[in-house]
């Protein structure tokens, strides 16, 4: 190995969580490496070496995230999260065959190539239903769907956005919700802290604003929540779900989730839980180089 | 990170001068004050400000 850190944080855009992470990791007197996504040029297809043992991923980018983590464990590196678990968790479809697999509850979901087929599958899953872009994120154009009428002009629309994904249509049972959902914590095993988010919106992902209360990590929303992160290959993640009248549901799994609304109302450190888990791979791998 | 002092900048959509605050990093967003527009950090000393990107398709958590 040559002189370099053992950890490389890879950012493109810097959000609050990015500076948090650093200052926690500058706490603990971690060396590590920032790497900007858009100067990287990683070499497929070559048996070279990873310049850091271990990489954790804070880019914004799904598509960077994907292919630099994938040669990057080619290559030798740990990957925080891995490329098996960012492949699944920036894929809305990819996520509901995980979740599947492993028995974790979520909506009912259809997934359709034409208008004609979506609006069929509309009609299967009943109005209200949602619509998700398969790679997709802050709640952007997630649509729901009222009637026939709406949902064709909605098709129509996103079926002309331009990328392919696009017509992919992803449609959910609508859950209706006690005015809140959930975004939980989970970093390994553990349920580090969750939060309630409440809106007057049905969307109600922080980004766009609405009220943050703590919620517990002990009862079944944090059982659920790792259960949810083990489903998608585990590691750093934050769990969206939302209460059915039956019971929890999830939605999906962020592998960058932001955290800045959280650690006020938990008053969990949230990046430092995420710096301390990391740091611990960190000495796992480079224990296993001096023993190799 | 570095932390070398940090004359203003030039909005380089509106030309206003802007102060970046004293734990600024490279990469990191700032909106100018007086035409709203992002813009990003992309040299600390000098202090150098482009336009930041549209966000993308594929940015999200
Ligand atoms: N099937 C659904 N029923 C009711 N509300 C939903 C449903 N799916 C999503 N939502 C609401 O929309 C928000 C965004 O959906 P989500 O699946 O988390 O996508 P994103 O990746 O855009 O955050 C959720 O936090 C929730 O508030
Ligand atoms: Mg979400
Ligand atoms: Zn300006």
């Amino acid at each position: 190995m040559s002189n370099r850190a053992a950890l490389a944080v890879v950012t493109s855009r810097l959000r609050v969580e990015e500076k948090l992470i650093f200052a926690a990791l500058e706490a603990r007197g971690a060396a590590f490496e920032r790497v900007d996504d858009a100067a990287l040029q990683l070499e497929a297809g070559h048996a070279s070496e990873s310049p850091w043992p271990v990489v954790w991923n804070r880019s914004l980018s799904f598509g960077r995230t994907l292919y630099a983590t994938q040669i990057l464990e080619q290559q030798g590196a740990l990957c925080v999260n891995s490329a098996h678990v960012v492949g699944t968790c920036g894929d809305k479809a990819a996520t509901s065959l995980a979740f599947a697999a492993s028995g974790v509850p979520t909506p009912r979901t259809l997934v359709a190539f034409t208008v004609e087929s979506a609006l069929e599958a509309c009609e299967t899953l009943g109005y209200p239903c949602v619509l998700k872009p398969v790679v997709g994120s802050w709640g952007r154009l997630v649509a729901r769907l009222d009637s026939t009428s709406a949902a064709e002009a909605v098709l129509e629309d996103r079926a002309v956005l331009g990328s392919w994904q696009h017509s992919v249509f992803y449609l959910q049972e609508y859950v209706e919700k006690p005015g809140r959902d959930a975004r939980v914590f989970v970093v390994g095993d553990e349920c580090i802290a969750a939060i309630w988010r409440h809106s007057e919106h049905w969307i109600t992902n922080t980004a766009r604003g609405g009220r943050v209360e703590a919620a517990r990590t002990d009862g079944p929303l944090g059982e659920m929540a790792v259960r949810a992160a083990r489903a998608v290959g585990g590691g750093i993640l934050a769990v969206d779900l939302i209460e059915a009248a039956d019971g929890l549901q999830v939605l999906e799994v962020n592998h960058s989730g932001e955290f800045r609304n959280s650690i006020a109302p938990t008053g969990v450190d949230i990046p430092g839980a995420m710096a301390d888990w990391v740091l611990g791979r960190v000495a796992e791998r480079v224990a296993q180089e001096v023993f190799a | 990170m570095t932390s070398i002092s940090k004359p203003a900048a030039l909005c380089p959509v509106c030309e206003a001068s802007i102060d970046a605050p004293a734990d600024s990093i490279t990469g990191e967003i700032l909106a100018c004050a007086d035409c709203g527009a992002e813009l990003e950090i992309t040299s600390l000393a000098p202090l150098t400000l482009e336009e930041a990107p549209d966000v993308a398709e594929d940015w999200g958590e």
